[in-house]
């Protein structure tokens, strides 16, 4: 959807999976549905939405080398916590440098506060983004919230204030903290890039970045799924694939595969596991006995680097 | 797909989960979803209530915490119905766990205070239209919040599925 503007500033996009509201980083409503309202939507031409209260996120501030949109979600479920039953709206100076990588890995993370819709507003980034997908159709018009719209609450995040960072296992609500804060040191059995929440180009790119001319440690799988093949393609022709299989990493076709503990990637009793992708319910990458850190792909592969959760700020020093 | 008519009254036997954002991964985990229906139906909740799918019997109610269903938008539903399970109140529903509740014809309402109102065991009247619950035990009455009437429609028709149908839009 994403990738190929298949989604609209302005539309409204239904689609079952549960981070279909990632497509709100494009200004589209889009949430997530059942499979029989798919059918009903085909059949009838139309759905139902509850309209709900809305929560004011507004980005300011300059948004460090190390810290990605993963880091900033992290940031908002430390301060909001689970959001069921609302909307979210962005807004701020901020957005303007927010590549659209990032806002999507926000949006796509959103999920998991429960958030029914959260939307990015529709800027220059965002026409790029849909000319480059799909040049020639400009078949949209951005939607902006009313003046004077209410809001139940409104929070302001200074993006320069924010560090590389890591939800601990089970849950992501107020639950994430810089590696440093971590009450002992974490050492990891499995590094994992992927997801729809960060498999894309961006993160292949500061993963091979980060592993370039180095090895994984001992004992620690590292496994990267692009998150489409296209994605797949466009980092084996940058050398990303090369960078990332010479250090000793897995890359895997495009798939959702250990997001969700399909494949590729089972977490065994007892293992720690370091991933970009979407949740760290208990369970859901395996075993039960298993445990699950998310986290930015810079910090995972800084992790898959040392065998214990790293942030990768030295890694990234002068990069970018 | 749906298991046929459901009412919009339900009068059940509860057991209460009252754990607060219980996923759906833990109702139909992710090993679960390349097996039968019967098997998906085993595997509910087995982690958190190991044993408790032999215990429910048909016609029984949850009774739940804040935000039951929250993750992935896997149909736990079908499970819930599969084990027996009549109706669901919560003190809150993940929005697409309640979608995939009415899209399945299986009867789910928030009402607040209920976890407090309710002894696993106890047996609940419950009017989805009205939204109203009452205690058999105690007697005492809560008000949720009532299916609207367009979701009433979808769950007396036995869900979307039998709905289309009705309306000669599906075979």
């Amino acid at each position: 959807m994403l990738e190929n503007a298949l989604a609209r500033p302005g539309q409204i996009l239904a689609c079952t999976d549960s981070h279909t509201i990632a497509a709100g980083a494009l200004n589209c409503a889009a949430r997530g549905l059942g499979v029989l309202e798919m059918l009903q939507i085909c059949s009838t031409g139309q759905t139902w939405y509850r309209v709900s209260p809305a929560i004011r996120v507004e980005l300011v501030g300059h948004r460090p080398d190390n810290v990605f949109g993963k880091d900033i979600f992290l940031h908002l479920a430390n301060v909001l916590g689970s959001v069921e039953g609302h909307d979210i709206e962005f807004t701020g100076p901020a957005i303007a440098e927010l590549p659209m990588a990032e806002r999507a890995s926000l949006t796509t993370m959103c999920a998991e506060l429960s958030a029914n819709f959260a939307l990015f507003p529709a800027d220059e980034v965002t026409r790029d983004h849909v000319r480059r997908a799909d040049p020639g159709n400009d078949q949209w018009e951005p939607v902006v919230p009313d003046p004077g719209a209410d809001y139940v609450r409104s929070v302001t995040v200074d993006l320069g204030q924010l560090r590389p960072s890591v939800a601990r296992p089970d849950f992501v609500a107020h639950n994430a903290v810089t590696p440093q804060d971590l009450d002992e040191p974490v050492p990891i059995h499995q590094a994992f890039i992927g997801s729809c929440a960060n498999g894309k180009l961006d993160d292949l790119a500061v993963a091979a970045l980060i592993v370039r001319g180095r090895k994984v440690a001992q004992g620690v799988r590292f496994l990267v799924t692009p998150a489409s093949q296209r994605v797949y393609l466009d980092a084996v022709r940058a050398g990303y694939v090369a960078d990332l299989v010479e250090a000793g990493a897995v890359v895997t076709n495009s798939t959702c595969g250990a997001c969700y503990g399909g494949h590729l990637g089972l977490l065994g009793p007892g293992e720690n596991c370091i991933a970009s992708s979407t949740r760290n319910f208990s369970g859901r990458m395996g075993s039960p006995e298993a445990k699950i850190y998310l986290a930015s792909s810079a910090t995972v592969a800084a992790s898959a680097l040392t065998g214990i959760i790293t942030d990768p700020t030295r890694y990234l020093a002068g990069a970018r | 797909m749906t298991t046929g008519n459901a009412p919009t009254i339900v009068e059940g036997k509860t057991w209460r989960f009252p754990q607060a954002h219980l996923n759906t991964d833990l109702m139909m985990p992710g090993y679960a979803l390349r097996l039968g229906i019967d098997e998906q139906a085993r595997a509910v909740f087995a982690t958190i209530r190991p044993g408790w799918v032999d215990e429910v019997a048909d016609g029984d109610v949850l009774v739940t915490g804040r935000n039951f269903g929250t993750g992935s938008s896997r149909p736990a539903a079908v499970l819930f119905q599969r084990l027996g399970i009549a109706a669901i109140v919560a003190e809150s529903l993940n929005d697409i766990f309640f979608r995939n509740c009415v899209n399945h014809g299986l009867p789910a309402m928030e009402c607040p205070g209920i976890l407090d109102g309710v002894t696993e065991g106890d047996s609940l009247l419950i009017d989805f239209a009205s939204g109203t619950v009452r205690n058999n035990r105690t007697s005492d009455r809560l008000t949720g919040r009532k299916l609207p009437g367009e979701l009433l429609d979808i769950v007396r028709a036995g869900g979307l599925y039998t709905q289309l149908q009705a309306r000669g839009l599906v075979e």
